[in-house]
């Protein structure tokens, strides 16, 4: 999309350009980021702290460096938007959760270390569903996110702020977390570009742990060039996370603008289900005749167990989830609980963390406790691995037939505010998006059309999946398809 | 915990979400240990889903990628400053993590 808002015309790669042209100042974009920010941010909800002074002070230290003739990062001055499990020395880090709502981190995440490094300005931090585990934005310490293209609905989530962000013109992009869709689904419902690396592209150090073996980083963007540029940016081997790839940084920014000749787009039959509202596979079909158009080949493919996906990725994520969180103990970081005379650790231990962790999370702890507990290990978890080595046999499968996979991101655009306020409701709505994670391989939602509900207009997000370390095809395809899709993307916008 | 430890069609009782709560660390009010076995029991129920699937000849997968346990070189790096290791700590004396009583008399 080219026009989210009348503030923000452009994406990164183009203001990016313009401080480097002379054209503009990197101050004057942070500060009318800023001041979108303060106008809009009372009724979105996406940032739980700002760092105005910090943005505005390492904006002016481009400027200068631009006036001196220095040579720029590729990221200098941006205000970049970080999701509030992703640790920074800057502010706190929450993950929107009162166990952790005073945590302040010794050190960046390996991610934001780079962001910095390319000369990206950490804007403020992000609302989240806590700890990651939810997919509205609504399940948060600091309060609901909302939508900016319609505030009475949700955002999506987890990465509910910085989809908010991106969308509502508060940042140039943002970085969320995504483990079985939570970059996607929320890049879907606002209208944006949200890229799910393969795993281990991104370095997970300073990510606040949730299903390790399904945890990425990924950038929320404007555009598809700039999700290339901010990969480019973050990806690469890290001594600190021992899961990162041992690959060099990709080089996507070169290549994304190319076209790839002779593209085989599949189509997974189960994906165009008719329980998907009917303007989801309008906007995958229409997808799909811009490709035509461009000579692509478009063929139909068989994913028999996307439907197991849900259920694969709730034993396997709350079943890290119960480990991971174990951590959370109220003796060396996090909530403690005041204990009455008497009381022993156990009940510190415990109290601790009921008090801490909200409803969602410790569902998730007792459901992965309960599936890991002695007698049910094989009988769901076991399991659960085998259904994961099918689910990726069968992607090696479909990606022998094509390229990149194209489907809808999600079932619907954004809902209302308690539409899914039944737990099992609002996993489903991640059909299309957890297998990416079960296989490790990389997906990305990109703007395609929208839905008309009460007078609004709610965008709806096209999801391309290509098998892991295929991000050049995955990008380069996306970018074919912007482009072709722009006349329609950009027919709205959120305050218009 | 029911005898056959593979059924998973028997109904998730009110006893064992109170026991799972325990193992997992968590203060659940009496109040509240039957909202979380119908949502947990519908979560379970579903996932049941995947009985259905034929697993014959097919080794567990837990990880994206199975090659590597990578090791790090083998140089000494600095830890955290105690200080900054103590800046979160809910309670601390001098340079220590303060806990309550971790044993109980006559342990």
């Amino acid at each position: 999309m080219t026009s989210p808002t009348h503030n923000t015309p452009s994406d990164m790669t183009a203001l990016r350009d313009a401080v480097a042209a002379g054209t503009t100042t990197a101050e004057s974009i942070c500060a009318g980021m800023l001041a979108v920010t303060t106008e809009r941010n009372t009724e979105i909800n996406a940032f739980h702290e700002v760092f105005a002074e910090h943005a505005l002070e390492a904006a002016r230290r481009v400027d200068s460096d631009a006036r001196a003739g220095r040579p720029l990062p590729p990221l200098a001055g941006m205000p970049i938007a970080i999701k509030d499990n992703v640790a920074t020395t800057l502010g706190r880090t929450t993950c929107s959760s009162r166990m952790l709502e005073n945590y302040r981190s010794p050190f960046d995440a390996t991610a934001v270390e780079r962001l910095a490094h390319a000369g990206a300005v950490v804007m403020g931090k992000t609302n989240m569903d806590e700890f990651a585990m939810g997919s509205s934005g609504e399940h948060c310490k600091w309060g609901p996110v909302r939508n900016p293209w319609d505030t009475t609905r949700v955002p999506g989530g987890s990465s509910a702020g910085s989809a908010a962000a991106v969308a509502g013109g508060m940042c140039a992009a943002a970085i969320g977390s995504d483990t079985g869709g939570s970059i996607r689904q929320p890049a879907s419902f606002c209208g944006i570009v949200g890229l799910k690396p393969t795993y281990g592209r991104i370095s997970r150090w300073g990510l606040v742990a949730f299903g390790s073996s399904l945890d990425q980083i990924g950038p929320m963007t404007r555009s598809v060039r700039d999700a290339a540029l901010m990969l480019d940016v973050m990806s690469g081997i890290d001594e600190r996370d021992s899961t990162t790839a041992d690959r060099p940084p990709t080089e996507l920014a070169k290549t994304v603008e190319r076209p790839i000749e002779g593209l085989r787009v599949g189509i997974p039959r189960q994906y165009m289900s008719d329980a998907n509202d009917s303007e989801v596979n309008a906007a995958v079909n229409a997808a799909a005749d811009a490709y035509r158009a461009l000579g692509a080949t478009i063929v139909s493919v068989e994913l028999p167990l996307t439907d197991v996906g849900i259920s694969t990725y709730y034993v396997i994520a709350p079943a890290e989830a119960s480990s991971n969180l174990a951590r959370y103990d109220g003796i060396r970081y996090g909530h403690r609980a005041q204990l009455q005379p008497g009381e022993d650790l156990f009940t510190l231990y415990a109290r601790s963390r009921s008090e801490g962790f909200g409803p969602e999370v410790q569902r998730r702890i007792m459901l992965g406790t309960y599936m890991l507990s002695s007698g049910y290990y094989d009988a769901y978890y076991k399991r659960a691995l085998q259904v994961r080595r099918r689910i990726k046999q069968e992607f090696d499968q479909a990606f022998s037939a094509c390229d990149v996979l194209l489907g809808p991101t999600a079932p619907t655009p954004a809902f209302g505010f308690g539409a899914n306020s039944d737990p099992l409701a609002m996993y489903l709505c991640d059909v299309y998006t957890v297998n990416t994670n079960i296989a490790g391989i990389c997906g990305v939602s990109i703007p395609a059309g929208f839905a008309e509900r009460n007078g609004k207009h709610l965008p709806i997000g096209v999801q391309l999946q290509a098998n892991a370390f295929e991000e050049d095809r995955l990008l380069r395809a996306a970018r074919m398809l912007e482009r072709a899709l722009a006349a329609t993307t950009s027919a709205h916008a959120p305050r218009g | 915990m029911p005898d056959n430890p593979h059924s998973k069609t028997a109904a998730l009782t009110t006893a064992q979400v109170a026991h799972v709560a325990k193992l997992a660390r968590l203060e659940v009010a009496p109040g509240r240990i039957e909202e979380y076995r119908t949502q947990l029991a519908a979560v379970l129920g579903h996932i049941a889903q995947l009985d259905a699937v034929d697993l014959a000849g097919v080794e567990p997968m837990a990880h994206p990628f199975e090659s590597h346990n990578r090791l790090a070189a083998d140089i000494p790096v600095d830890g955290l400053p105690i200080e900054a290791v103590l800046m979160n700590a809910p309670a601390v004396e001098g340079r220590f993590l303060a806990v309550p009583k971790v044993l109980a008399e006559g342990d």
